[in-house]
């Protein structure tokens, strides 16, 4: 088995099949970082450049050490301290890395579309690694993988997606390929940001947290940016955090095992109260480890990888 | 100096004629429409069987660039994709820099195109000083150096006390406000259509409402005041109902519609590519079938391309920051002629939307017409040319059209402007 194509660039169009084959090389690589040695050669000789023109910590580290597990030389330019903060445009940006000849460019930008547009210009294979509002598909691979392991099969499970869906990468990553794995989902979070005719995705839309909290087995909880509430889109965030906060008392109509789930960074005590972020249902730090595993298999599968068994 | 364009079939919306006639010109006037006019003497001839013989084409809402983006289009060359499009005049937008907010950039815009133009250019001016909304442009003295109308294009005036003192004056002046309809704040941080589409590329929308408001204030604006209101590029349903009804009630409302607004949806958008991104943007299949139907029922009256030239470094960026607009003057016809092609228009339909009526709209004397005693502007059309769209070859500078390599069938083989015929092929 192969993946169908020699980019990852959004998990609207990834066919099904594909999403299996990554969940499930994923899971071999992860025993690699268990070891102690955390190193296989498999993409000696390779040139990944992870290429961020937002902030990111779990990402870009992910990244860095997927490559980096797999023998593959790394390299991270961030756009503050690169050419970009001279005015230079994304396409001589990427020509002129692509002139130095890298088999994966991994692209973060706050434009949709972008890593689209790499993907057309450039020759070498284009991860993306969230752009804009659109996708963020590895993190949706990272979720997917999540629920796997503590849940098992996807296929029926409950899923709801809380808070800002109309700016959210991470949402529309996660309604596509749990969708596309037969999960149920539902969205939930104030009007002002959920986007027009979101139900078209095949979600269940609700503005009412403790309406659809005892159904969720999984309660995925987006992080919402602090400034949204200066734009207009709700009052104050304390009215956010007592309208859509998850909290212990919320989570009292839950199902006894339900898991919590959050992409980071994290604001306790706004959309997350910091005794659920740390408590026993709380599955945040395995998406993390999860992550490292899926960039893997991806960079793996990309090069040329097929299904792997033995590394 | 004659010209005779014998055999064609000569379709003159605006007296009604659709006939196999010959068109004789002389000192840049139309002199004889007839059967089987003799040939005078010293008389060139253009064999035109099988053709369409049209008033010259007249596009009312061009962006020409110069003065101040000559590296996008410059009134040259904007001129010469217009009349390689089949046009023989263009009205061209104010918002240049500096805007034609005063009569030197008139005067500028007019001498330009009397010696480096190839087609006839007729200047929009602004509605208010550097089209910022605050205070009115010298309305006055624009429409004593030759402006046909007054626009704020590319966005409305949002003072609705300004824009009824401007529309009064306008209406003492006899030119029409042609508006840009679009709430200043409603999805202004849109790039696109808010939709389903834009729901699932996470791309900010421009909700259709942002336009309807506008076009619903400002015809009550035109009925209160008695100004000629024109709105430019209709996109929304809901804005093609609400010129409707303000036909039935008031004759002075007109619209127009461009050729992507009837041709495309947001669903183009969905390729990232930024030729796409217009403004207003391209709607949903629904706001599509509302155009088409007021296309057909004449709401919509007028095409007009909005043709607007960008730098291939200005289009080839990030989706959100690349600029709005798109060129049309080279593709306007043959997806006009879809039209016919798709029985939505009939030929003769589809000609007046480019002469008559947009010559009517802006008072043009002796435009859009081939009534003897006009001026001798002709577009000589072969409906049967196939075409593919090559952006590499448009003589506008701009290249930055989602129509490459679509295959298109008619196109304008010859254009007469002022008695001067120009072989285009």
């Amino acid at each position: 088995m192969y993946l169908h194509s020699k980019h990852f660039l959004d998990i609207e169009t990834l066919p099904p099949e594909d999403i299996v084959l990554v969940l499930s090389t994923a899971r071999s690589m992860k025993e690699i970082s268990a070891r102690k040695i955390k190193k296989v050669p498999t993409l000696r000789g390779k040139t990944i450049i992870n290429l961020f023109y937002e902030p990111s910590t779990r990402t870009r580290t992910s990244f860095e050490m997927a490559g980096k597990r797999l023998s593959a030389d790394v390299v991270n330019i961030s756009a503050s301290t690169s050419s970009v903060a001279k005015g230079e445009c994304l396409k001589d940006t990427a020509m002129n890395l692509q002139a130095m000849n890298p088999d994966i460019l991994v692209i973060r930008h706050s434009s949709p579309g972008a890593a689209h547009y790499l993907a057309r210009i450039l020759d070498c294979s284009v991860i993306n690694a969230g752009d804009g509002a659109h996708e963020h598909p590895t993190q949706a691979m990272l979720d997917l993988m999540t629920i796997e392991e503590h849940k098992g099969a996807i296929a029926g499970r409950n899923v709801v997606i809380v808070g800002d869906i109309t700016h959210s990468r991470v949402a529309r990553s996660n309604i596509w390929a749990l969708g596309k794995m037969g999960a149920e989902v539902t969205v939930v979070g104030p009007k002002t940001l959920m986007p027009p005719r979101i139900k078209e995705l095949g979600v269940e839309v609700s503005y009412r947290l403790e309406d659809v909290i005892p159904k969720a087995d999984v309660l995925m909880i987006l992080r919402i940016q602090l400034e949204r509430h200066r734009q207009g889109f709700f009052p104050s965030l304390r009215e956010y955090a007592k309208l859509f906060g998850v909290n212990r008392r919320r989570l009292e109509g839950a199902k006894p095992d339900v898991l919590i789930m959050h992409p980071g960074p994290i604001n306790r005590g706004v959309e997350l109260e910091p005794e659920v972020a740390d408590g026993p249902y709380s599955v945040i730090l395995d998406q993390v480890t999860n992550g490292l595993a899926v960039r893997m298999a991806l960079m793996y599968l990309l090069l040329g990888g097929g299904s792997a068994d033995r590394l | 100096m004659r010209l005779l364009i014998g055999g064609g079939r000569v379709i003159d919306p605006g007296q009604g004629i659709d006939a196999k006639l010959d068109v004789l010109i002389e000192d840049g006037r139309i002199a004889e429409v007839g059967h089987k006019l003799p040939v005078p003497r010293d008389c060139q001839v253009y064999e035109a069987q099988g053709r369409i013989v049209a008033p010259g084409l007249i596009d009312m809402h061009t962006h020409l660039r110069e003065p101040g983006r000559e590296d996008q289009e410059t009134i040259s060359s904007g001129t010469r994709a217009a009349v390689w499009g089949g046009f023989t005049s263009v009205v061209c937008m104010p918002n240049t820099q500096p805007p034609n907010d005063n009569q030197a950039v008139t005067k500028f815009i007019l001498e330009q195109a009397r010696t480096e133009g190839a087609c006839h250019v007729f200047p929009v001016g602004c509605i208010t000083k550097g089209q910022q909304g605050e205070e009115l442009a010298e309305m006055g003295e624009l429409a004593a150096s030759g402006v046909v109308g007054f626009s704020d294009d590319g966005r409305s005036v949002a003072n609705a006390e300004l824009l009824r003192r401007a529309m009064e004056y306008a209406a003492m002046l006899d030119l029409p406000i042609i508006s840009h309809c679009q709430d200043a704040h409603l999805g202004h941080q849109g790039v696109m259509h808010e939709g389903l589409i834009s729901t699932k590329l996470g791309l900010p929308g421009m909700p259709s409402a942002a336009e309807e408001i506008i076009v619903a204030r400002d015809i009550r604006l035109a009925e209160l005041t008695g100004a000629r209101l024109h709105i430019a590029h209709v996109s929304a349903a809901g804005s093609v109902d609400l010129i409707r009804q303000a036909k039935f009630r008031l004759a002075d409302i007109t619209a127009e519609v461009t050729p992507h607004h009837f041709t495309l949806t947001d669903e183009a958008v969905y390729s990232f590519d930024t030729n796409t991104k217009v403004n207003p943007p391209l709607r949903s299949k629904d706001d599509l079938e509302a155009i088409l139907t007021g296309l057909e029922d004449e709401t919509l009256g007028v095409i007009a391309t909005d043709h607007a030239p960008h730098t291939l470094a200005e289009k080839e960026r990030e989706f959100t920051l690349a600029p709005f607009g798109m060129v049309g003057l080279e593709t306007a016809l043959p997806l006009a002629l879809q039209l016919v092609s798709k029985d939505l228009l009939t030929l003769p339909g589809v000609i007046a939307r480019l002469t008559i009526n947009p010559a009517r709209i802006l008072d043009l004397p002796h435009k859009g017409t081939l009534a003897v005693g006009s001026d001798a502007d002709v577009t000589i059309i072969n409906p049967e040319k196939k075409v593919i769209v090559d952006p590499g070859s448009f003589k506008s500078k701009g290249r930055n059209t989602p129509f490459g390599g679509w295959e298109l069938q008619g196109a304008a083989e010859a254009v007469v402007v002022s008695g001067k015929l120009i072989n285009l092929q």
